[in-house]
């Protein structure tokens, strides 16, 4: 089996990660259908009667994949908007960098 | 890769799959930032509705927008059979702030993948695509030198080569060769009886999930449970993370590589458990 961890950090990480999904700050995190979801599954699969229970560890292997996806979206935009968001710069930034200015044409370019 | 052509054309065009009014005083249209820029990144849609909903259909789960249906690029109901699937999309569409990324989109990638099915492949050319990928499979593929490599390609691959060879009872193998390893034809059987036990949307998941890792006993791994996404992908970029290790990290590609391949093969692998699932609950009394 692979190597998950303890299920109640995965549990409160996806409960941080949830709470800045959202993308309108209006609703508290609470409401959401996804928030309520996971907290009944975890709930469900507390009590079990066997010692290895197959289906908790299907619910938290499924709960640390959901988590590593919420993580790795929000990182990837993150680093997106930073370094691929900005587009090209303009001329007069690209003669700026080298400490030029462009000329003035009042007549337009001839 | 096309997943990501079609994402590009989605966010650069208005997507005509969005039942929607034309656009109103939102000021939805491009503004140019600066004055005259040469190129401006391509004008992406801003968000237009205030909440994400889920109900139930005949066909299965759907996304609500405010009051309109979520449809898919060929303008067909966006439908998924699973709840959870639906209410991780909707999460996706919710977790959007002023504008759409599509890029960071997965799951309803991957979903109007399976609904539309683009590329129009029945279930046979999907296993047979996704096994065709055991014959040039990252973790087969070995190198002599640097020493340092090889001795670390072996110490992790070959742990998860031989798990394989030994849950599906198959001969696999590696090489140094740059022919690849020579897959005895009785293992591509053995693979592909076994992904026939998938539903089709399941199988549309595999075969991201292999083509994005680059190898089909990752994905296996991955599929039953034996190794986590992180894993998985560390083991995909072993060769990366050596260069990485030896020459330092570049942040605006090695990382956005890897959060982005994370996002995918986490993705992928999501999908398919949710497509493949069926929960019961039993209720034991307790006895006393």
């Amino acid at each position: 089996m692979a190597a998950l961890g303890c299920p109640l950090r995965t549990l409160r990480g996806l409960l941080r990660e949830l709470r800045r999904a959202s993308g309108r700050a209006g609703r508290p995190s609470r409401d959401t259908p996804a928030y309520r979801h996971i907290v009944a599954a975890f709930r469900a699969h507390r009590v079990t009667s066997e010692k290895l229970c197959r289906a908790q560890q299907e619910l938290h292997f499924q709960a640390a994949t959901y988590l590593c996806l919420l993580r790795s979206v929000r990182e990837h935009a993150a680093l997106h908007q930073e370094y691929h968001g900005k587009g090209e710069r303009s001329p007069e930034e690209v003669a700026g960098l080298v400490g030029f200015r462009l000329p003035q044409q009042p007549g337009g370019k001839g | 890769m096309w997943c990501g052509c079609r994402r590009l054309l989605q966010s650069r065009s208005p997507p005509a799959w969005l039942s929607r009014p034309p656009p109103a005083a939102g000021g939805s249209s491009p503004v140019r930032p600066g004055g005259g820029r040469a190129y401006a990144p391509p004008a992406e849609r801003k968000r237009f509705y205030q909440n994400v909903s889920i109900s139930q259909g005949e066909g299965g789960f759907e996304i609500n927008l405010d009051h309109r249906k979520l449809k898919t690029p060929q303008a067909k109901l966006f439908t998924v059979p699973s709840e959870a699937l639906a209410i991780a999309v909707a999460t996706e569409w919710d977790s959007q702030k002023d504008t759409i990324k599509f890029y960071t989109m997965h799951l309803t990638t991957l979903c109007n993948t399976a609904l539309d099915n683009p590329t129009q492949r029945n279930k046979m050319q999907l296993i047979r695509a996704a096994v065709k990928f055991l014959e040039t499979d990252t973790v087969c593929y070995r190198v002599e030198e640097p020493a340092a490599l090889a001795e670390l390609q072996k110490n992790e691959w070959d742990p998860i080569v031989a798990w394989a060879e030994k849950r599906y009872n198959v001969a696999i193998g590696s090489s140094t060769s740059i022919l690849g390893p020579n897959i005895p034809a009785s293992t591509k059987e053995t693979f592909v009886s076994h992904l026939a036990s998938y539903n089709m949307w399941a199988l549309q998941g595999i075969e991201y999930v292999i083509t994005q890792l680059k190898s089909l006993i990752l994905s296996m791994g991955l599929i039953d449970r034996h190794i986590t996404v992180e894993k998985a992908v560390l083991l995909s970029r072993l060769e990366e993370e050596y260069q990485i290790q030896r020459w330092g990290s570049v942040e605006w590609a090695h990382d956005y590589d890897l959060c982005e391949l994370r996002a995918r093969a986490a993705a992928g692998t999501l999908f398919v458990h949710l497509c493949s699932e069926s929960s019961t609950v039993k209720h034991k009394l307790l006895q006393d």
